[in-house]
Order: C-alpha cells, then structure tokens, then sequence
C-alpha cells in the first residue's frame, strides 16, 4: 500500500506540472518534440511557446500537445489526513503591510473566486481613540480548537493532522453555522453558481484545492494546502512584494517569505509575535507580529471612497 | 347528565362545513402558500442569492421564523402537559388547540429551516455524517422527538372524539368517514382502552416537559455555543423559553378567539377561559421581561467595546425602532391590557394575543440579525450592501407563506376534527354536575 501511495504521488505530481498541456510521449521517446509515425499525427506548423520544467521557453507544434484530464492530487481520506509529521504555522509581520493586496488578488486568482468574495481581507485598523493605525491582514486562523468544526453538522468542514481546517465543499450542506460561530470573519458562502469558466467548473474537486467552488457551500481560506502537499508556498506568501507573510512547519521550527527564513520561535520572542482574539481560546495557528518600526506610513486611500458609497 | 345534553354538546362541537367566511380565508392562506411555492422555486434554481443574505447577515428571516416556530410550538406542552399535571381543569377545551398549534408549527419549523439550507439536496447528509457535537444534530433529534410527543399527545385524547364522528355517519361525507374509520375505528372505549389511553397520555405528558424545554433552549445555543456579542449569553436558554411559552399562549387566546366567534363556541370557550388565559399572559409577559431585562441591563451596564456597538444599535440605533416596538407590543401593551379585569374580556384579550404573536416574531428577528452586523472585526473587503440586511421579496414570500400554511394546518384540523374534545368536555361536564 505505502509503496503504492508513492508512486502515485509522483504520477500525480508529474501530471500536475504539466496539467495544462503535456507534450505527447514525453516519457518514453528520446526526443518527444519529434513526430511518431505511430501517433498519426502532422505538424499542423502553428507552433506555441511553453515554459518547460527548466524555466526555458520552448515551442511545440500545436498537433503534439494533447490535453491531460485532471486528476484530484489525492483522494478525500488523504485530504482529510493531512500531512503527516506537519504543523503548519504563519506569521504575518504587521510592520511590513502597506495594503498593496497583492495577496488578495492572487488569492482569489489562484481559487478562482469570481465577484465579490475575497478569503484575504486586509483591515485598515486603529485599537483605540489615540494609538497608531495600521494595516492588518486576515486569512483563516487555522485554529487548533477551531469553533467552525465544532458546530459544523456533517463534518464538512474539518481539523487536519497538520493543523489545517479544511472545507469538503462535496458534502458541505449550507447551514452557514460556521460562519456564525467564526470569530474572525473569515468565512464567505457561495450565495450563487459561482460563474466559473467550464475548463474551471469541469476540474476535479479536491479540498486541498478548494477549486472549483460550489453553489450553496460555504469557502473560505485554505492555507493553499494542495500547494503545501507540493512542498511550495501558499500564493499569498509568495505574491507579497513586501514579505509580510511567513508560512512554514512548526515542527521544523521555521518560516519563509519566499526570500527570507527565519527560526520560527526565535522570531516570535524577539518581535514579540500575538494572535488575534486569544482570549477566546481559538488557538490560531496564524501569528502576527506588532506593527512597530513599521517599513511603510499608515496612508489609508479606501476609508473615504467606502464612507461614501455606504 | 341526560342523553338530551350530551346529544347538544356532541352537536355544537361537530366539526363543520367551511361558510363562505371559511373558504374565503382557505383560499387567501393558500395564495399565500403558492407565492410562498414559487418564491422558494426560484431560489432553488438562482440560490440563496435571492434573499437578502450576504456574508455577514449569513442568517436572516428565515432563521427567525425558524425560531418564532419552535417558540410558539411549545405552547403545546404548556397547556397539556405543564396544566394536566398539576391537575388544572379550565384548559381542557383548550388543549387541542395547543397541541395543534404545536403539531403545525414544529412542521413548519422543519420546513423553513430546510428552506435556509444552501444545499437542500444534500440533507441527507446528516443522517449519513451527523455528528453528535453540533448543536444542529441535537436539534434535529429533539425536534423530531417533540414532534412525534406533540403528534401523539394530539391523537391519543381524539380517539374517543372519533368514535363519536363514526356515530354521526349522516353529517360526514364519504372522505372524512373513511379517514375516522382509518384512524379511530378500533376504538371501542372499552374500560381497559380508555384506561391503557390514559397512561399513555400521562406519559406523554411527563415526557413532553423536557424535550419542549429542550427544543428552544437547544435552538437557543444555535446562538449561545458562539462567541458572539449578542448571542454568548448565558441567560440565552432561559430568555428562549420564557419567550417561547408567552408566544404560544398568545396565539392560544387568540385562536381561541376566532374558533369561538366562528363556530360560536360561546358556551365551551367562556368569558372565564380569557379571564384565566389573561392571567396566564400577564405572567407569562412579565417573566419574559425580566429575562430581557438579564439580558439587556447587565451587559449594558458594562458597555464592554463588542457589545456596546450591538447594544447601541438597539437602544438608539438602526434597530432602536424594531427593538422598542417588540418590547412595548409583545409584552408592555399587553400586560397594561390584560392587568385589568375589562381587559380580560374575549375581545380585548384577543387584541392582546395579537399584540404578543406580532411583537414577538419581531423580537426573534432581533435576536438573529443585528448581533451578525457587529462582527469582531469590522466589516470590510465587500461590497457596501453587506453593511445592511432587508429582506427580498422572495424571502418575505417564502416566510409569509410558511406563516399561512401553518394556519392552514390549523384551519384544516379544525374542519376535519373537532377543535374542542367532545368527549372529555362530555365527561367533565358530568363530573361537575356530580359535584
């Protein structure tokens, strides 16, 4: 079984490199890119530029490329595991956030949120009459005593060993309980057909993915956890320009923006690193750290145009 | 008591035909109920993106009916089973009418809350992969339970009534004959049936007390078990059921009102049956005000920072108008109404009734909706709509007609049985001339 599992992970990852477009034969022949009398194919003599594996840019004649079904990277029990051996931990330095939302948009690109949902909000925020304002980005707090999971009635939404909550938007029944017993807001409910284009709305559902949403179910932030699996960065951590946000495994001990590492419990002592509401008991995995010494001025452009609006 | 009285009492409490008033009033419930149909038709197909519910009002009216429902259902166990044993014998012409309030309006609270499903299709799904810690499930289970209590409770003390409706084959027609024969034609009132019917209910009755207590205070944590301000209360149990009973007992009297002007029940439904039914509201209305006075003064007076936007809102806010139209016609109104022995009569009891059914399906809608608009983080990152919740009109459609259908259960109850137990009234009647 275990030896099976593996090299179905590796089919499966290599499927999903070249999940868009995969060029015919590529395992077995010593030059793929040449026709094979046996695949009855002609050069159609429109050639399309790829990115290959290398990060060269390569063109393939449009006949050799054929498209490869989707397949869920794992199945719903893995899913619903987890990975084992991880707890997965972000930090989010307050310090750095100047609100560019890099990370929203390619959130919502990468879960292909249509219309007015964002699992990313960023908050313009001042805790008191005379303190400091700042900018301060949610995501799902992945709590380890998660309030959602409490009451969700069907199990659809669900705690991993790896410290992520997941949503099984299959089985999810739309009661919106979760989004009810959510202290911090971070739950949205697809109130419509999502709208998504039929290449999108065709793939293979998986919850690690979260793609495609589903009419009548509850999403929300996922911790990009089909990514993690990959061993890659959630795409807000990697999308922000300025590093605010560090994801990594507790268990190592370490968090990265892409650009920087840092020893996770080192970086929490010396910045004195909190989380939202811990009052509640939530336990989030996500951790801030102050906005203090702060690498941008607080300069809010959105507070006018919405006062308006409302 | 001679065969002639008997025969007078069996006659008045007959079931009858709908006048012209009765089928006047069948037809405009079920317009309603069809608006009601297409409005939730339309939903199914569009989604809940027709209601007026976003994603922070992530429960709106529904929820609230939801709630007004099971509140007003427990009325049911209030006049059976809490006055049945301690031995309380006014009510008895007026249990079947609670407990038909109860049978339709638990129907009713099953219906509308599988119309706030975003996934109707999938609610099987409890049944497949319930689980036991969440609050829904333990709903479901009581809810059930108390129907099925409820259904019982209401058909144990018919039996004898539809032996009676066997006898009087002339007045019935073909259809109803069949249905009494199908339910009721076992019985014989034999000593050992009626003795066998009445342990029963006596069971029943001891049985009903906790799972209606249980049905609104778990509907109660729906709320309770979040941490919301506005909810995260632990006086939410209580506040439910004191609630839930004046609820009931005003849609009692003013049933009681329109069966009795109706069918001219004058002689079983007495100026004595709104004295003490007025009595009972004026108590029950001032136990819900302190239970809202628990609710409201304490955290009021501390005006801690998640509290205070949602309290401000209802003292002096966007809600202040609703909140204080709820409090002064569910209970202040009422309570100077029935305080007094004039207002006690039949007619300004029912306007009384009235005033607590209509303030308190208000006061559910504040119980649900305004706590959702005071998240702990504000609102931000949608669009600017979401800072508010009102009702569409398919949402409207869809509440006001599960209102209707469950007074068109009741409605159809009482023509097809009568609404007050013939042969209990006989034996009481009886049992009083004995004394």
């Amino acid at each position: 079984m275990k030896s099976n599992d593996t090299s179905r992970r590796e089919f499966l990852a290599a499927a999903g490199l070249l999940a868009t477009a995969a060029v015919t034969g590529c395992a077995t022949k010593e030059n793929p890119f040449q026709p094979d009398a046996a695949d009855g194919l002609k050069p159609s003599g429109k050639k399309i530029k790829l990115l290959s594996v290398d990060g060269e840019v390569i063109e393939v004649d449009e006949a050799f490329l054929k498209p490869v079904p989707h397949l869920p990277p794992v199945s719903n029990e893995q899913a619903r595991i987890g990975i084992p051996g991880k707890k997965f931990v972000m930090v989010i330095d307050l310090s750095r956030c100047k609100s560019v939302k890099a990370c929203q948009s390619a959130c919502n690109h990468a879960h292909q949120l249509q219309g007015d949902q964002n699992w990313i909000k960023v908050y313009p925020m001042q805790d008191a009459d005379h303190t400091a304002p700042y900018w301060e980005p949610t995501t799902c707090m992945h709590c380890d005593e998660p309030p959602c999971v409490k009451v969700c009635p069907v199990d659809a939404t669900f705690k991993r060993q790896d410290g992520i909550v997941l949503i099984d938007s299959d089985r999810c029944i739309g009661c919106r309980f979760c989004m009810a017993a959510c202290p911090y807001s971070t739950r949205v409910f697809n109130w419509e057909d999502p709208g998504l284009p039929k290449e999108v709305a065709d793939q293979p559902y998986s919850c690690e993915s979260s793609v495609p949403q589903k009419k009548g179910t509850v999403g929300k932030c996922d911790f990009c956890a089909d990514m993690t699996r990959q061993g890659e960065l959630p795409h807000c951590v990697s999308a922000c320009p300025n590093g605010v946000f560090m994801f990594g495994d507790m268990i190592q001990d370490s968090v990265t923006n892409g650009a920087e590492t840092f020893r996770f419990s080192d970086l929490i002592r010396d910045k004195a690193g909190y989380r939202l509401m811990e009052d509640l008991g939530t336990k989030p995995s996500v951790y801030y750290l102050p906005p203090v010494n702060r690498n941008f001025p607080f300069k809010n452009d959105e507070a006018k145009p919405e006062e308006k609006k409302s | 008591m001679d065969t002639l009285a008997k025969q007078q009492i069996t006659e008045d409490l007959l079931p009858q035909k709908f006048g012209k008033q009765g089928q006047i009033w069948v037809a405009f419930l079920s317009v309603l109920c069809l608006v009601g149909f297409i409005a939730y038709c339309r939903q199914l197909s569009k989604g809940l993106v027709v209601t007026g519910m976003r994603d922070y009002v992530s429960w709106g009216i529904y929820i609230s009916n939801f709630v007004f429902f099971v509140a007003i259902s427990l009325v049911g166990s209030l006049i059976t089973a809490v006055l049945r044993l301690t031995d309380v014998h006014w009510s008895t012409p007026l249990t079947r009418i609670a407990e038909i309030i109860a049978v339709s309006a638990v129907t009713f609270a099953s219906i509308i809350i599988i119309v706030d499903m975003g996934r109707p299709d999938r609610f099987y799904n409890l049944f497949i992969h319930g689980r036991l810690q969440s609050p829904i499930v333990w709903d479901v289970i009581v809810i059930t339970t108390y129907f099925f209590i409820s259904l019982l409770l209401l058909y144990f003390p018919l039996l004898p009534d539809l032996q009676i409706l066997l006898k009087y084959k002339e007045k019935t027609n073909k259809y109803l004959y069949k249905l009494y024969t199908f339910l009721g034609s076992f019985w014989k009132n034999t000593p050992g049936q009626i003795s066998i019917s009445n342990k029963a209910v006596n069971i029943l009755c001891i049985t009903i007390i906790p799972v209606a207590f249980s049905i609104h205070t778990v509907t109660s944590w729906l709320f309770a078990t979040t941490y919301r301000p506005g909810w995260d209360s632990t006086n939410f149990g209580a506040y439910f059921i004191s609630g839930a009973f004046l609820v009931g007992a005003g849609g009692v009297v003013v049933a009681m009102y329109v069966f009795r002007t109706h069918y001219k029940l004058e002689k079983y439904i007495t100026d004595d049956h709104f004295d003490k039914m007025g009595k009972v509201l004026v108590m029950l209305a001032l136990l819900y005000l302190y239970f809202n006075v628990n609710e409201f003064l304490v955290p009021a007076f501390k005006m801690k920072k998640p509290e205070e936007e949602h309290l401000l809102g209802l003292f002096t806010g966007e809600f202040a108008p609703v909140f204080w139209f709820a409090i002064t016609t569910a209970m202040i109104i009422p309570i100077l109404i029935l305080i007094f022995k004039k207002g006690r009569k039949p007619k300004p009891a029912f306007v009384a009734g009235l005033l607590v059914v209509i303030g308190s399906w208000f006061k559910r809608y504040l119980i649900v909706t305004p706590t959702l608009l005071h998240p702990f983080l504000p609102i931000h990152d949608v669009p600017a709509s979401y800072h508010h919740y009102f009702p569409t009109w398919e949402e409207w459609s869809i509440a006001i007609g599960s209102l209707a259908g469950a007074l068109l259960i009741i409605t159809f109850f009482a023509r097809i049985f009568p609404i007050i137990p013939i042969q209990e009234t006989i034996t009481e009647t009886e049992e009083h001339e004995k004394a």
